[in-house]
């Protein structure tokens, strides 16, 4: 990892935010790591950002305060930030950078590997197309999760998605399949309790074991955030790509993340986009976002979970809106639903996977479950219009019609979107529950199912005896 | 040609070296010691700044930086259709097979196989002049496509020597020309428009399948079109099913900025599914530009103008293309972050001044042409660009710059796509205007009424909305009959006519003469529904009608039954109300 000659320069020109200005040395690279070594003996990670013949800029983890020019040293470490990865990994706890805290000895490496990883190949990838099964019928049914799929979380502060996270952690498995799955989780500038609810969930199901979590504390220093859900990509790309494991990561809270880019992008002074937010941010997270995939010819793969808080509720504020550019679609939790005491609490109407229609169907799911989910959406969009409507010119002047969506509404809420926070239900329980809800509307409704599948499935029928 | 260079400054994609002497803007360089591919961006005395294609990471300032004396270019020839490319025309499926699954920097390769023997058949003979961009030979590329081999843009004269039919690879000679050889392979400049030697007014229709754009929002062929919208509200699958269906010889997909995913969805459902028209692979007939959101931005402007200059190659053939661009946002977003790297005056939002005419220069390569050289051919390319605003905010300035360009709008609609109505084109706000170019086409290859039903199709929507407001107010059943059925009618031409899914086995393609026939079972409801509300009949009663189910399975119809299944239809909408008017009668005798 260290090349032999050691290079070191102790000219140093200013410090200033999270920047150290030093006059350059010969052979110095882009991107390449330097320790700084304080006049007090402690020692703080950089990495270069900006090198020219004259002024090399290192961008110092843990800030530049307590740096001193003039009895400081800057040791250049000839590599980019790179990571041991290991599978042994799996059932530790280490910080932001990947250094162990559980208490337990060092990792022995298979492999180093560089944080950014690098791009896959658009034309080795496999279009994701296996449907996970969550247990949840908001997810399963309405916007199924497929493996190799980025699908985000956009809650806000003090909704249950901490919870709703680890209930899909439990839960989640692959129909049919008995293959080898690991979580890692990325937790990014969260408070220690959230970090350690997720922690002794892992422990109290047994899916420790198959864990690996990086835990980056909200008091830890910022520019470590930028690296955590790059460490914890890098081990899952290792344990998909050299393990063939099934890897879902879960990342949280991405807010906390982008809220250190736009500190950093300050910090160097970069032309702010929108509210602030560097302009690359889009390409940032890209970076992140898109380490998910299948690929042909190897039997892992991974799935993102990435969880976010909106600020403000605001699904147009920059975090959600370039997230959900990038995501194959968004999972929203509703303050509405949740003071209504609906758990979880997921907003179905805002909610959308964009790789549903490849991982559900005949031979996958049930042949009636494209048809289900666009028929409840319907019929719950219909509901949630006549609702409001009827704040305006009160229930009297609506039709008989109109009361039967009204009552689809708040059962779909209660009965389909709400269940137990552990109650698995399997997809066919799903999709039934559906075909009970639909039956409150009134059939010749229902134009998105196929004429066959209601003759097959809808309670009418089915409990009828056929001639 | 430039050598001596070196780095002297590296920051993020930018790359400044010094000892440059006689470099050009627009020059390609090898940077560093592994040569990663660059374009110079600026030059200022013996420094040049450069913009590099590939991750920057490791470079060390003093590295060389070497000249290649060109501009970047695309290679052209047999062997483009059915390509994957990044933006700077590697061909990442031989990546692959020589780094793996991740796309290294500092790979090469070439982006046409020099090695493969393509069927050659000569179409001039010894002595015979030829101008720039005459034909020279042809090769069968795919069952879809022959690939005709144009004499190269600087070249012209008589035929010295001409190779017989057979077998040959793109850098042998196939031809001498004034004492020039030619070859198969050719290359152009991606950032310089090909010329041709006519361009017309587009006014032929690019039917694409979609009710909403060929019935009410007409695309030209040659014409320039933009499809702004949020996340979620379904650009790409937009884009996606307008390379599948639409009425063209070539498609090209340009995946600027976008997600690994769905380019690997487009390129697995385009080597599955069969064009309608030809009943050939749709592969067969198109070309892949994939430049992931995460791999090194300043090749999305590449990606852009590499794909257009494919566009513009196959239309010198005579060929009719469709260039689509997911996200020409993203491609801006680069701009600014270059921009940014160079200091220079930032303008709204950080965009950079010259926003407005880098996105013209590409939409303006679009047109309808007549192109250079024997024998006549005409050919246009169609662009259609995707815009994804931040915010779903369209007063923002990549959209707003593009409204200035394009002639053809398809704005997606957030509120639409949370109603799962798709495709989300929102038909107040949209507009084109190839309509009345386009009119007479219908006119005459489909059937007489598409104007008259265009027009009244747009009304009644219109109305509609000034409905809406009064509903909201005073609820649905408080309207007079005939706004309840204005109402009702609009409806069905919501949910039964411009709703269209993209998942469909048969409803994801419309053929023309299914959507006129559609709208015209419609509108034949409407006319008897007015009459019978004459007759005192009520919207309540209308609305029972067993037509009206069927109606809302017309979708379904597949193309080889239209004709018989919609005059079915229209018989049965008419017997529905012949016999509703009778009830009426006998009730009221009663």
């Amino acid at each position: 990892m260290y090349s032999l000659s050691i290079r070191e320069s102790s000219k140093l020109l200013k410090a200033q935010g999270s920047l150290l200005f030093i006059e350059s040395i010969p052979g110095v690279k882009y991107g390449e790591l330097v320790e700084v070594a304080l006049s007090n003996n402690e020692v703080r990670l950089g990495q270069v950002i900006d090198v020219s013949r004259e002024v090399t800029v290192v961008q110092v983890f843990g800030g530049v305060s307590e740096v001193d020019l003039k009895g400081s040293k800057v040791r250049y470490k000839g590599e980019t930030l790179k990571i041991p990865v290991s599978v042994d990994m799996l059932g530790r706890i280490f910080d932001g950078l990947g250094r162990p805290i559980d208490g337990g000895p060092r990792v022995v490496p298979e492999e180093y590997l560089d944080i950014h990883g690098a791009p896959l190949n658009p034309a080795s990838r496999l279009p994701p197309s296996e449907f996970i099964e969550t247990g949840l019928s908001a997810i399963d049914g309405l916007a199924s999760i497929v493996r190799g799929q980025k699908l985000p979380i956009f809650s806000g502060s003090g909704l249950p998605h901490n919870r709703i996270v680890a209930q899909v952690v439990r839960q989640a498995r692959v129909l049919g399949k008995e293959e080898r799955f690991a979580i890692v989780f990325g937790a990014i500038g969260v408070s220690y309790d959230d970090a350690m609810f997720f922690i002794d969930n892992f422990k109290r199901y047994g899916a420790l074991e198959n864990a690996v979590a990086f835990i980056n504390t909200a008091d830890s220093p910022v520019i470590e955030r930028i690296a955590v859900p790059r460490v914890a990509l890098t081990v899952a790309e290792h344990l998909a790509w050299n393990h063939d494991m099934h890897v879902l990561v879960i990342l949280s809270d991405m807010t906390n993340y982008c809220e250190a880019l736009r500190e950093l992008s300050a910090a160097r002074e970069e032309v702010p986009g929108r509210r602030g937010y560097p302009g690359y941010m889009y390409t940032d997270l890209a970076t992140i976002y898109e380490r998910a995939g299948r690929v042909s010819g190897k039997k892992g793969s991974i799935t993102q979970m990435p969880v976010l808080t909106m600020p403000d509720d605001d699904i147009t504020h920059p975090i959600p809106d370039l997230t959900g550019y990038i995501t194959e679609g968004q999972l929203v939790l509703s303050r509405p639903l949740w003071s209504k005491g609906i758990y979880p609490p997921f907003d179905v109407l805002m909610d959308l996977s964009r790789l549903m229609k490849d991982g559900v169907g005949p031979g996958k799911t049930r042949e009636d479950h494209y048809g289900v989910f666009m028929q409840l959406y319907a019929a719950y969009a219909e509901g949630v219009r006549l609702r409001e409507l009827s704040i305006v010119v009160g229930t009297e002047a609506l039709t008989p019609r109109d009361k039967k969506y009204l009552e689809f509404a708040d059962r779909f809420e209660e009965e389909f979107i709400g269940q137990g926070e552990y109650e698995r239900r399997s997809i066919e329980e799903t999709l039934d529950k559906g075909w009970e809800l639909l039956s409150i509307v009134p059939e010749e409704d229902l134009k998105q199912v196929k004429v066959e599948h209601i003759k097959k499935y809808h309670p009418r029928y089915r409990n009828a005896p056929s001639h | 040609m430039t050598s001596g260079g070196r780095i002297y400054r590296i920051s993020g994609p930018l790359v400044i070296a010094d000892g440059m002497k006689g470099t050009m803007v627009y020059e390609v360089v090898e940077v560093g010691e592994e040569g990663l591919i660059g374009e110079v961006i600026g030059v200022e005395g013996e420094k040049a700044v450069i913009q590099v294609y590939e991750d920057t990471s490791g470079l060390r300032v003093g590295e060389p930086v070497r000249g290649t004396g060109q501009p970047l270019a695309a290679e052209l020839g047999p062997g483009l259709i059915g390509a994957i490319y990044d933006g700077i025309q590697r061909p990442l499926p031989v990546l692959e097979g020589i780094v793996g699954f991740f796309v290294k920097r500092g790979v090469k390769a070439s982006p046409l196989p020099r090695n493969k023997k393509w069927h050659f058949k000569p179409l001039v003979k010894v002595g015979d002049r030829v101008e720039p961009g005459s034909f020279i030979g042809v090769v069968d590329e795919t069952l879809a496509v022959k690939h005709y081999i144009m004499t190269p843009l600087d070249i012209h004269g008589t035929v010295e020597e001409v190779v017989s039919e057979g077998d040959y690879s793109i850098v042998e000679p196939i031809a001498k020309v004034s004492g020039r050889d030619v070859f198969m392979l050719q290359k152009w400049p991606v950032r310089r428009p090909r010329p041709i030697s006519e361009k017309y007014e587009p006014s032929e229709p690019l039917i694409t399948g979609q009710r909403i754009i060929d019935f009410l929002f007409p695309l030209a062929k040659g014409g320039k079109a933009a499809i702004p919208g949020g996340f979620g509200t379904g650009k790409t699958v937009m884009l996606q099913t307008l390379t599948k269906w639409s009425w063209v010889d070539i498609a090209i997909y340009v995946g600027c900025g976008e997600r690994g995913n769905e380019m690997a969805d487009a390129l697995h459902s385009f080597r599955r599914l069969l064009d309608p028209r030809t009943g050939k692979l749709i592969v067969e007939r198109s070309v892949f530009i994939a430049n992931t959101s995460n791999m090194p931005v300043a090749a999305r402007e590449t990606s852009v103008f590499l794909g257009t200059t494919i566009g513009e190659y196959f239309r010198d053939m005579g060929y009719h293309i469709l260039l689509v661009a997911d996200s020409t946002s993203r491609w801006a977003e680069a701009m600014r972050e270059i921009s940014g790297r160079l200091e220079e005056l930032p303008g709204e939002e950080g965009f950079p001044a010259y926003l407005g005419s880098r996105l013209a220069s590409f939409y303006e390569r679009s047109g309808y042409v007549k192109a250079l050289g024997k024998p006549d051919r005409y050919g246009s390319l169609t662009i259609m660009g995707a815009v994804s605003p931040p915010g779903a905010d369209f007063s923002e300035p990549v959209t707003q710059a593009t409204l200035r360009i394009i002639r053809a709008l398809y704005l997606l609609d957030v509120a639409l796509a949370y109603r799962r109505h798709y495709p989300a084109i929102n038909w107040l706000t949209s507009y084109s205007l190839y309509t009345e170019n386009i009119s007479d086409w219908w006119f005459k290859n489909v059937g007489p009424e598409y104007r008259e039903l265009r027009e009244r199709a747009l009304s009644v929507l219109q109305r509609e909305a000034e409905l809406e407001e009064l509903v909201r107010l005073v609820g649905a059943e408080a309207l007079p009959e005939e706004d309840k059925l204005i109402l009702e009618v609009a409806r069905m031409i919501r949910e039964d006519f411009l709703q269209q899914s993209a998942f469909h086995e048969v409803d994801t393609y419309s053929p023309p003469k299914k959507t006129l026939l559609m709208m015209k079972a419609i509108m034949t409801f409407y006319n008897l529904a007015l009459d019978s509300l004459r007759k005192g009949i009520t919207v309540e009663s209308i609305r029972k009608l067993p037509c009206r189910i069927k109606i809302g399975r017309m979708k379904d119809i597949a193309e080889g039954k239209v004709e018989e299944a919609f005059s079915n239809l229209i018989q049965d909408i008419k017997r529905d109300f012949e016999s509703l008017i009778e009830e009426a009668k006998v009730l009221a005798y009663v």
